[in-house]
């Protein structure tokens, strides 16, 4: 039996190179004559808006798709990877922004899928477990091999898929928005064993839009705008700013400059709501809280706490199972989502290509879906108006900078950052009184995410109540009066804008009780 | 009442009639646990069992026709991956295009090649040295006294077992079936994979055939099968994607299949239509009960796109 983990690995790859790539998809050019180069040893991180085309570019390195044009060097020779099973034999690991495990198998399973096996034909997990026990306590990886995947934290999930690219021996290790399902804890922790992994002389791609996870650990970084390379620099000479203009092709602004909060009456309340999941689990356990006009009330926490949950019940998305909810004093418990809508509550809805545009229709109509019977758009109450809709439509593309050809445009065309545009034009032009904006910027382009965050700071000028539900923790601690923590459906921990600390925030986040002073 | 119907024949029957529906629905189960539901099943085993018939008429070998028979499964086979995997074509569509294609010729060729009923020697009943003769009830009559066929599908339910759960090929077929963007992005050949299991299930069911006309009933006629290869895609699901599933439902089917017969043998006044729906009425209650929470490969009928 062969025992490739005892040993200190000894990286094959001390340089690789690709030059001149492009990739063309139907009707974009995802990567336009893109060089790029890791060596053993440092870690090189690829930043760029979403969209800009870096997990297609790393996807061409670890044969899922075949570039257009351009060649691949392997330690100056020229390699062709057709497959990932090509890129895996050259020493190539990557971990998928989505994560590719087979969640009714066990770790270890997932480990030894598609590798041989030391009895033959037959597995030998127990084998592939044990090594992989000692591979985790080589870089401190705390995981249990042998429990179902899908029974796993995301964290741990993402354990399991370092591991495996440990085990497998990649020399070369492509993360892809590793830190996306993190909580600030485990994101430490990741940057801890990546910086073991390349003093063993592993070479590392840590692909990310967040800036100041790209200072905190790269050596050098590239940036991608479009498709295109802007450039490659040491990581030492830049700055927060520098990256961000790089990434945006002009000067952006990262701190707003805010009013002091003029707290009103309270606007929405909820006393100890309950409700299942999908999966017909507790999805929220006895949640209250208070928003109150003229406030931002963050919500943060890991993805799939509650959240979602959270702003279906005040949206009437979702049924309760118990508790109570009211909005200016009037309980809506029961109320259906046309109801909740009538008495002033706006939702931008977390999956705003389900929930929240009807992706055929155009974004004229998908402007006036909810007041289409209003009577500024109806001639009799009858028929649309589609004189006043269209003024409506051109008026809010001006207001909202609203990126589109025109008004009778499908709205499938336009980039997320101006669907979501779009939404918030939408829900805002009714004047809310309470506002649920649920992940209001995943997957917005940094222009329109100042956008999107300069507007709802002035609808809390104007004395809207906002509750922001956010698994980005800058966007939170940017926009935020109070911060709420979610952990298993319950809210863990609230703390005020001016006593926020991190540390504190990310051990509620872990569901872990709040760190003392100290430790 | 009760003592004439369950005797130890009908038992031994019930043995020898799950035969078709355990080689089947093992077919099935790996090619459904890859990802791919082959809804031609009974289209193949037609073809097997006429396959098979034909050759032994001919040749007067039974082994021959079972040779015939596989090497038509891996052919029909073949082209059942090729159609869902290769040009992805939609699995339930194309299933049926391929039964209605197996009907359609085994019963052309029939009236082409054979014309007239006839029957062939087939697979005489092997009697297991030192067991067949066990007295104790009726051990040895239920048990050991069939044919080859029958033997070599109760042998294969522990092998599908252990080649499923603790081979490296069975790790591939699940993790292909559950997920194939990870076992692909594992350097795994989705496509070979889901090749070998479909090829594999064509066998199989032509196999399921033969053991029908050469074996058991050692006839051959339009329709042979009745939509029994229907009723091994529903074991399968039946079964919860298991072998021991399978052999569950399959004991159950042939059961009532047997006992269906030996209440007409003896002459009991129950309306044999009632009879002939049982098996399907079966079907559908315990597929309402059985579907439930179940662990259905999660990439069933949806074919694999590389990179999302
Ligand atoms: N499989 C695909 N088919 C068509 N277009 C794609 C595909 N994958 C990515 N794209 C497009 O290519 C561009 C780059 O996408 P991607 O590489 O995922 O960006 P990033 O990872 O930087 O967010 C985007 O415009 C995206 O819509
Ligand atoms: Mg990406």
């Amino acid at each position: 039996m062969t025992q490739p983990i005892n040993q200190p690995v000894t990286p094959a790859i001390q340089q690789l190179q690709m030059q001149g790539i492009v990739k063309r998809f139907p009707g974009v050019l995802a990567v336009n004559q893109v060089d790029f180069e890791v060596r053993a040893g440092e870690i090189h991180a690829l930043l760029g808006e979403n969209g800009a085309g870096k997990s297609t570019l790393m996807k061409m390195l670890y044969g899922l798709y075949q570039p257009d044009a351009g060649r691949i060097l392997l330690n100056g020779a020229p390699v062709n990877i057709r497959s990932p099973h090509d890129a895996i034999q050259q020493g190539i690991g990557m971990i998928h922004q989505h994560f590719m495990l087979v969640p009714s198998l066990t770790a270890a399973e997932n480990v030894a899928l598609g590798m041989r096996s030391s009895r033959g034909l037959v597995l030998d997990t127990d084998r592939v477990g044990a090594q992989l026990r000692e591979l985790a306590a080589r870089y401190n990886l705390k995981v249990d091999p042998d429990i179902p995947v899908w029974q796993l934290a995301v964290g741990e999930q993402q354990r399991v898929e370092i591991l495996r690219a440990l085990y497998r021996g990649a020399a070369l290790l492509i993360l892809d928005e590793p830190t996306a399902v993190l909580t600030p804890q485990e994101v430490d922790d990741l940057f801890r064993v990546l910086r073991q992994m390349t003093a063993d002389g592993h070479a590392l791609i840590f692909i990310s839009h967040k800036l100041h996870e790209v200072l905190a650990i790269s050596q050098r970084v590239t940036v991608l705008r479009d498709g295109q390379k802007v450039a490659t620099i040491p990581t030492a000479g830049a700055t927060r700013l520098k990256l961000a203009e790089m990434m945006v092709g002009r000067p952006v602004v990262l701190e707003y400059e805010r009013q002091p909060v003029q707290r009103g009456a309270a606007r929405l309340s909820l006393h100890e709501v309950s409700a299942r999941n999908d999966r017909g689990h507790e999805g929220l356990r006895q949640v209250s809280l208070r928003l109150c006009s003229g406030e931002i009330v963050g919500v943060a926490g890991v993805s799939g706490n509650g959240q979602r949950e959270l702003a279906q019940v005040i949206a009437g998305l979702r049924p309760i199972t118990g508790g109570s909810i009211q909005v200016d004093g009037r309980p809506v418990t029961t109320a259906d989502p046309a109801a909740i809508n009538a008495l002033g509550v706006s939702h931008i809805p977390e999956e705003r290509m389900v929930d929240g545009v009807i992706k055929e229709f155009t974004v004229a109509e998908n402007l006036v879906l909810q007041e289409h019977g209003h009577p500024r758009f109806t001639r009799a109450g009858l028929f649309m108006n589609f004189r006043r809709i269209g003024e409506a439509c051109r008026e809010a593309i001006k207001a909202y900078e609203i990126k589109t050809p025109g008004g009778d445009t499908p709205i499938k065309n336009l980039s997320g950052g101006n669907i979501q545009k779009l939404v918030l034009a939408r829900e805002l032009s009714r004047r809310p009184q309470v506002l649920i904006a649920a992940q209001p910027t995943r997957g917005v382009d940094i222009g329109a995410t100042e956008y999107i965050h300069r507007r709802l700071l002035a609808e809390r000028d104007r004395g809207t109540a906002i509750l922001l539900i956010s698994e980005d923790l800058d966007e939170i601690l940017a926009l935020s009066d109070r911060i709420l923590v979610m952990y298993e459906g319950r809210i863990v921990g609230e703390i005020p804008r001016e006593q926020v600390n991190i540390q504190q925030l990310g051990a509620l986040m872990a569901g872990s009780s709040p760190a003392r002073p100290g430790d | 009442m009760i003592e004439q119907i369950l005797t130890a024949s009908v038992f031994a029957s019930t043995i020898r009639l799950a035969t078709p529906y355990i080689l089947a629905g093992l077919g099935e189960t790996f090619s459904q646990r890859s990802g791919v539901l082959n809804l031609g099943v009974d289209g193949v085993m037609l073809m097997g069992a006429f396959f098979a018939f034909y050759t032994a008429l001919i040749t007067g070998s039974a082994v021959l026709g079972v040779i015939a028979a596989l090497g038509v499964g891996l052919i029909l086979g073949l082209a059942t991956a090729f159609i869902s995997v290769t040009l992805k074509a939609e699995q339930g569509i194309s299933g049926i295009g391929i039964y209605l294609f197996g009907l359609g010729m085994s019963e052309l060729l029939f009236q082409q090649w054979i014309g007239t009923p006839k029957s062939v020697t087939g697979f005489p009943d092997i009697f297991i040295p030192g067991l067949s003769d066990i007295e104790f009830l009726g051990i040895g009559e239920i048990f050991f006294q069939h044919n080859i066929l029958v033997y070599v599908a109760f042998l294969l339910i522990p092998l599908s077992s252990f080649v499923l759960n603790h081979t490296t090929l069975g790790l591939m077929i699940r993790a292909v079936g559950q997920n194939p963007q990870a076992a692909d992005a594992m350097g795994v050949n989705v496509t070979r994979v889901r090749y070998a299991t479909v090829a594999f299930c064509g066998v199989m069911a032509a196999l399921a055939g033969a053991s029908l006309s050469i074996a058991l009933l050692k006839v051959f006629q339009q329709n042979l099968t009745s939509g029994l290869g229907f009723i091994a895609v529903a074991l399968v699901y039946f079964g919860r994607w298991r072998p021991y599933g399978i052999l569950a439902g399959a004991l159950l089917f042939s059961f009532v299949n047997a006992v269906q017969l030996q209440i007409s043998a003896i002459g009991l006044d129950v309306p044999s239509e009632f009879a002939v729906m049982a098996p399907y009425v079966i079907t559908i209650i315990a597929l309402v009960f059985a579907s439930k929470q179940t662990e259905k490969p999660t990439a069933l009928t949806r074919p694999f796109e590389r990179g999302e």
